[in-house]
């Protein structure tokens, strides 16, 4: 049973990596940026969330759409202000802005909510829990949420990159962007719907997060924005069933290491099965191999 | 003013005037803080400031010398760190002169920095770019994870290792040297600003002089271009990797002296955000430029410090004033702005201008 539960566990923090790495994936395939603020978006969700939830008593269904309302708002003007004038400019000279608007949305969020950890109370509280096998193996409300949400969100947006318009446009956009300028696309709209739909995603994924680990800081989302990358680069950068993938994964490893070789080797755990799988096949998981043209 | 043309201005040019404004601001600051017109602060500041330029100007030649992105060059100051004050706590037994023993440590910690860069460097320069700065970011973090479980002590019998608890030590009567999460306690504190300047001078004619080196060239070539240089019998894994050690050794010793300048030093001081401070200080100095590290780290060290008045907003600034320094010349407007500063006020035309631009050159 011990088995089985961790798996769970695992299934269910890997979905939260994955919601995250969803994000990353398609920013990263669509502007060629890593986008270092990634995780920053997440916690602002939670505590936007937080907001509306506990401090004004509102329903947390509510609050979990004004969290991702706010936090695609918040995605569209970054793309805006900080990563639009730098699309020429040199991949480290983005990197640093968006180091730089990951310090700020840090600092500012430091401002506002202080630096006292907020305890979360879960979007799903009070409602019952999956009882198995007689009662021994227990999922909680938050576990099921998080896997169902998270395969929701993989499928929708499976269909939408390759049914939609807006889906060919990024597709073809990430291919080339010189050529699909060419072809009548508005490149600089199609990134900014990819940022918009990304940062909504990474509200989701701190409205899932804080619910299961119920402690909301400012650097709430910099481990789990750190792990989600990892994971997305582990499935496959670029490749949205590859960040699934890849962030179960990475979620099944850290919980397998924490239950059955100590918690303190857990993270140590999760980057050396990284840089493994990176060494033996460098695109990632699922990742497609382009070989150097000279 | 013609620069770079009489026999000073070339000086100028080289690694000789980099020498120069170090000495020359060394001598400042020591005059200004031996007649207490510094503020305390600062001249605690001092080592601390040393060791960044050192971790500074180490990272720009792998990131821009090498033209990699690595994100885990904290980690190698930890290990030099850590290495380095078991080592002083070994030595000053039996060696009663202290700067000898800072830098017998030094160069322990130097050691072992470099064998972390070997053996993270092997596997990383497979890869590259992006995945690259992945794995280097992967490879911090998990000697981050180590030093956090790390715990060292030293009693009549020797030096006893656990990565479990400090009761695992199994000492009679020892001292705890490194203690997992807390880190190194009761550290010596021997960096001084002069062993500072010192490390400054050493990490600068190392990479200098490797800069303008066979290897460097070789190193330099293969940034440009891996491929033409693969083609013209450079072994580009080879000087990859030689750029990859030699900043993870000085790395190290900078790392020393930062952790020597403190009574404790936790693990998580070496965590991704270091690396990435780090990188920022390279970044704004400019990618490849020597003299620029130099600046940006002494400045942006201090600048934290002089916000300081400003308490819970200076991150803020901080951080608004990174992204405008990165962004703000990519604005059109800005562009114009700074174009037509230039065109009015001879002041400000800059003397190196574009490569190819005839007329600014004639100046």
């Amino acid at each position: 049973m011990g088995f089985l539960e961790n798996l769970i566990n695992g299934v269910s923090l890997g979905s939260v990596y994955a919601i995250i790495a969803l994000g990353y994936t398609m920013v990263y395939g669509i502007a060629r940026m890593l986008n270092f603020a990634h995780g920053d978006v997440i916690m602002v969700g939670g505590y936007v969330s937080f907001v509306i939830a506990s401090s004004m008593g509102l329903n947390p269904l509510f609050g979990i759409l004004v969290a991702v309302i706010v936090c695609t708002a918040l995605g569209i003007t970054i793309e805006k202000v900080a990563y639009k004038p730098l699309r020429q400019s040199a991949s480290l000279t983005v990197l640093i802005t968006a180091i730089g608007v990951s310090y700020l949305l840090q600092n500012t969020a430091l401002l506002i909510w202080g630096a006292n950890p907020k305890v979360y109370t879960s979007v799903v509280a009070g409602w019952p829990q999956l009882q198995l096998f007689d009662g021994q193996l227990i999922i909680s409300a938050e576990t099921v949420v998080t896997i169902c949400a998270c395969a929701v969100i993989m499928i929708a947006m499976v269909t939408f990159i390759h049914r939609t318009k807006i889906g060919k446009a990024m597709r073809a956009v990430s291919e080339d962007p010189g050529a699909a300028r060419l072809m009548g696309i508005n490149v600089d709209s199609t990134i900014s719907i990819t940022f918009a739909i990304g940062s909504g995603l990474a509200a989701i994924a701190g409205v899932l997060l804080c619910s299961s680990y119920p402690t909301l800081m400012p650097t709430t989302g910099a481990m789990p924005g750190i792990k989600a990358f990892t994971a997305a680069v582990f499935g496959g950068i670029g490749s949205i069933p590859g960040a699934v993938l890849g962030g179960i994964l990475l979620g099944i490893i850290e919980i397998f290491a924490k239950a059955y070789i100590g918690t303190q080797f857990s993270d140590a755990i999760v980057f050396a099965v990284l840089i493994i799988v990176l060494l033996i096949k460098p695109s990632g998981l699922l990742g497609k191999y382009v070989p150097e043209k000279v | 003013m013609v620069k770079g043309t009489t026999v000073f201005g070339r000086l100028w040019k080289g690694p000789f005037g980099t020498y120069l404004i170090v000495v020359v601001a060394y001598a400042i600051f020591q005059v200004l803080a031996s007649a207490g017109s510094l503020p305390s602060v600062i001249v605690g500041l001092l080592p601390t400031i040393c060791a960044y330029i050192s971790a500074t100007i180490s990272l720009n030649l792998v990131v821009g010398i090498s033209g990699e992105l690595s994100l885990g060059h904290a980690g190698f100051m930890s290990v030099g760190a850590y290495t380095g004050i078991v080592a002083a706590t070994c030595y000053s037994a039996v060696i009663d002169i202290p700067w000898l023993v800072f830098i017998l440590a030094m160069l322990t910690g130097a050691v072992f920095a470099a064998i972390a860069g070997f053996v993270v460097g092997v596997p990383v320069m497979r890869l590259s770019g992006d995945y690259l700065a992945i794995v280097t970011l992967a490879f911090g973090e998990i000697i981050k994870n180590i030093m956090n479980n790390l715990y060292v002590g030293l009693d009549d019998a020797g030096l006893h290792f656990s990565f479990s608890s400090a009761q695992d030590l199994h000492m009679t009567n020892g001292n705890i040297i490194i203690n997992g999460p807390q880190g190194a306690v009761g550290v010596e504190q021997l960096s001084t600003f002069f062993g500072g300047f010192i490390l400054v001078l050493v990490t600068l004619a190392v990479v200098l002089n490797l800069i303008r080196s066979r290897s460097g060239r070789a190193i330099m070539a293969v940034r440009d271009n891996s491929i033409a240089a693969e083609s013209v019998g450079i072994n580009t894994t080879k000087y990859r990797l030689m750029a990859f050690v030699v900043a993870s050794a000085l790395a190290g010793m900078a790392g020393l002296m930062y952790a020597m300048n403190y009574n404790a030093v936790v693990p998580v001081r070496f965590d991704y955000n270091a690396s990435i401070l780090i990188l920022v200080y390279v970044v704004l100095g400019g990618i490849g430029n020597i003299r620029g590290s130099i600046i940006s780290a002494t400045v942006l060290v201090v600048l934290p410090e002089v916000l300081r008045f400003m308490s819970e907003y200076r991150m803020l600034i901080y951080a608004i004033v990174l992204i405008a320094v990165m962004v703000l010349p990519n604005v059109p407007a800005v562009q114009r702005f700074l174009d037509y500063i230039q065109d009015k006020i001879p002041f400000f035309r800059s003397r190196d201008e574009v490569p190819g631009d005839v007329t600014e050159g004639a100046e």
